[in-house]
């Protein structure tokens, strides 16, 4: 008997597929809302794109904290990938730098993207780079290899809790999808 | 199924149904396409019944007997799909069509064409999505979750198939579900206010704005799975710079809305048996309405509940884990209702009630291994496990399936205009009960011993449990072929169903004839005084 529910058939039917399509939309709308949750909490280890250095940085000193380097070849990624060093000690505020060694074993040119994560999750807002190999595609012909450049500063805010830091970069091969790209253009 | 409506007498200035095939094809008419619907998604039981004994035949014994792995794989992908979109879903629209304007007063759905359409949709998209069984990539074997990268990367041909397959069933929900909202906001009896509605229409109503809010999403993620492998995308794809774990954020925001989809109907049939042969009306209408309510806002924050294990901080953990909790508390009022009708009722035990007694008892079962499942850090344990199958199969099977049964035996005499035959129906439910509790229980025990879901072989220490779970399945599978024959031999002949049918039974279905003319209340009831129970 209310008002509401005599409305007529067309206007209501109108309003209910609006709810489908903005719902349709929302669907799409959680991919940057996704990214956006994931750099708030640092979730799954995401770190953010390259940090501009404003040179206002202080070094803590009286601090060491542990960088432990990861390198993985995702699922049949056949390229050789293996940080320079295991691990560094370093202080925070200050800029550090370390090598990945990387070498295409096969008998043809591949293209990769070594994609990063920070663990424990809740440290990976404090993780800075400010030089990445992770920010671009590396193109290598058959047999080349490469020392890949990482320059980073630890925030001098990072939780005191941590004391060892794990960055953990996984190689994947992305030829196939650098070839789609090129020939869809 | 055409002897049912052809034999009634109706008045000359209405038409009846026309004759032969086409009747089907072009119907508009409420009841036609009620009776569709429920025939396919019977069929679509079956089906998915057939691939589901295909998997328990395998896990009969340890070893690899009957199929690949890689086919079983397909049988576990394929029956939750079919069971999910095919039989579920559709029952319970089914039910929808034959019983929401005859519970409301109404003359027949708001969108009688639409109607037509949102049907004629569902055989296409099961057939093309069956079709990929006989196709030479098969048939898709990612589970009936398709999670990223399994879904997309490591995908068969087929899935383009699944995808669309997947569209066209969200456009026939989404179809249904503004149909239903409009038929019960528009079309009410001119005197029935939105809280004299029978629980069914209650709980319909609100199950087909969840429908509308968490289908588009299913479709969104399939989209993007689309996208992903033809188009280059990454949205799910690491390398690209997306997030398989995104997948299953988008996945279960649709899939939690989505399993109280298939539940919250149920509740509205049970709330509408239950007092019938308890012959008490309904202890708490108002807060069984809250309660649908509560329970369908709730399912919208709680879905990473589903993925505890892929690392969600801990903050996240503890906020899943009591938002589910609190679930309970609806839940557990409307398990106190139906008790509290029953409390001091003069009850008898007919095969509906038995059914609907049933599913009490073993929803309730069901309920409480979910809320073992809620709790963080066991689910750490149980987590992909027999135990997660026992407990969905719990409130799907005896929940769901159950309460549908239920429904068929309790309004089948009115669609029909014949009783069924009690004993056999009662030599149904004890079967299935049987057959329900033997498959299903065992695997309880299995899966909190660590045998891990989707697997075509096991360990040897599984391997007694599984025996009797198999042969509880084939129980169970073949009981249904009983309840077939009680279906055909209802609509052919039987003992002459009173109009009201029960004796206990409230509601404006059960004013109209046995069987229920082609066209009723062409002009609205006035009496509002039973509408429900």
């Amino acid at each position: 008997m209310t008002e509401m529910s005599r409305t007529d058939t067309g206007k209501a039917v109108r309003k209910l597929l609006l709810i489908a399509v903005g719902m349709f939309g929302f669907g799409f709308a959680m991919v940057p809302l996704y990214d956006l949750v994931c750099e708030v909490t640092g979730l799954n280890g995401k770190t953010g794109d390259q940090y501009i250095s404003d040179g206002a940085e202080v070094v803590d000193e009286d601090r060491l904290v542990t960088i432990q380097f990861l390198a993985n070849n995702n699922a049949n990624m056949p390229w050789e990938f293996r940080p320079a060093v295991r691990s560094m000690k370093v202080n925070p505020g200050k800029m550090s730098y370390a090598e990945f060694y990387v070498k295409n074993v096969t008998g043809e040119t591949m293209v990769a993207q070594a994609v990063p994560s920070v663990t424990p999750f809740h440290a990976a807002e404090y993780m800075h780079k400010t030089e990445c190999f992770c920010f671009e595609q590396q193109q290598l012909a058959e047999g080349e290899d490469l020392d890949m450049p990482l320059r980073f500063i630890i925030d001098s805010n990072l939780p005191k809790d941590v004391k060892t830091l794990t960055l953990s970069y996984t190689l994947f091969d992305i030829t196939d999808r650098t070839d789609a790209l090129a020939s869809a253009r | 199924m055409s002897a049912v409506i052809e034999e009634h007498h109706h008045d000359d200035h209405h038409h009846g149904p026309d004759k032969g095939i086409m009747r089907w094809v072009f119907t508009t008419n409420h009841k036609d396409i009620g009776t569709l619907y429920l025939w396919f998604s019977f069929t679509m039981f079956l089906t998915g019944g057939v691939l589901a004994l295909g998997i328990r035949a395998e896990l009969f014994q340890p070893g690899m007997q009957i199929v690949t792995p890689e086919f079983f794989n397909q049988l576990t992908t394929m029956h939750g799909l079919i069971m999910v979109f095919g039989a579920v879903m559709p029952a319970f629209v089914g039910l929808a069509n034959w019983l929401i304007p005859m519970q409301i007063g109404a003359p027949d759905m708001a969108l009688p064409r639409m109607n037509n359409y949102s049907f004629w949709i569902l055989p296409f998209a099961f057939g093309m999505l069956g079709a990929t069984f006989f196709s030479e990539a098969g048939a898709p074997n990612f589970g009936w979750t398709f999670y990223a990268p399994l879904s997309t990367t490591y995908a068969p041909d087929s899935v383009t198939f699944f995808i669309f397959a997947v569209h066209l069933m969200g456009i026939s929900s989404i179809m249904g579900s503004i149909n239903i909202i409009v038929t019960i906001l528009n079309l009410r009896a001119p005197n029935m206010r939105l809280m004299d509605m029978p629980l069914f229409v209650w709980t319909w109503l609100i199950t087909a704005y969840l429908l509308l809010a968490v289908m588009p999403v299913l479709a969104g993620v399939v989209t993007m799975m689309l996208m992903d492998i033809h188009f280059g995308t990454a949205f799910f794809n690491a390398a690209g710079g997306g997030d398989p774990v995104l997948f299953q954020h988008v996945f279960w925001f649709f899939g939690h809305p989505e399993v109280y989809i298939m539940i919250l109907p149920a509740f509205g049939i049970v709330s509408a048996i239950i007092p019938t042969f308890a012959r008490k009306r309904l202890f708490g209408y108002d807060s069984m309405v809250y309660a649908t309510a509560s329970i369908a806002f709730l399912s919208f924050i709680v879905w990473a509940h589903h993925m505890f294990t892929v690392g969600i901080p801990i903050a996240g953990e503890l906020y899943f884990m009591y938002a589910t909790m609190l679930i309970a508390v609806p839940t557990g009022v409307k398990v106190f209702n139906w008790v509290a009708t029953m409390w001091q009722g003069s009850m008898t035990f007919e095969t509906p009630m038995l059914f609907a007694i049933a599913f009490v008892i073993l929803f309730t079962i069901g309920g409480f291994s979910g809320l073992m499942l809620a709790i963080t850090p066991v689910d750490f344990q149980y987590h992909d496990t027999y135990f997660v199958v026992a407990h969905f199969h719990y409130v799907l099977v005896p929940g769901s399936i159950f309460s549908l049964m239920a429904a068929v035996y309790y309004w089948l005499p009115k669609w029909t205009g014949n009783m069924y035959n009690e004993t056999l129906g009662k030599t149904h439910f004890w079967l299935s009960f049987i057959g329900v509790n033997v498959t299903f229980f065992p695997q309880h025990f299995i899966g909190l011993a660590g045998m891990p879901r989707r697997i075509p072989d096991y360990a040897l220490q599984f391997a007694d449990w599984n025996m009797v779970s198999s042969m509880g399945a084939f129980l169970f599978g073949f009981s249904q072929l009983l309840f077939l024959f009680i279906i055909i031999q209802t609509i052919r002949g039987g003992k002459p169903a009173t109009d009201k049918v029960w004796e206990g039974a409230h509601g404006l279905e059960w004013t109209v004839p046995s069987p229920a003319p082609y066209h009723t209340f062409s002009t609205p009831p006035a009496d509002m005084k039973e509408a429900h129970g």
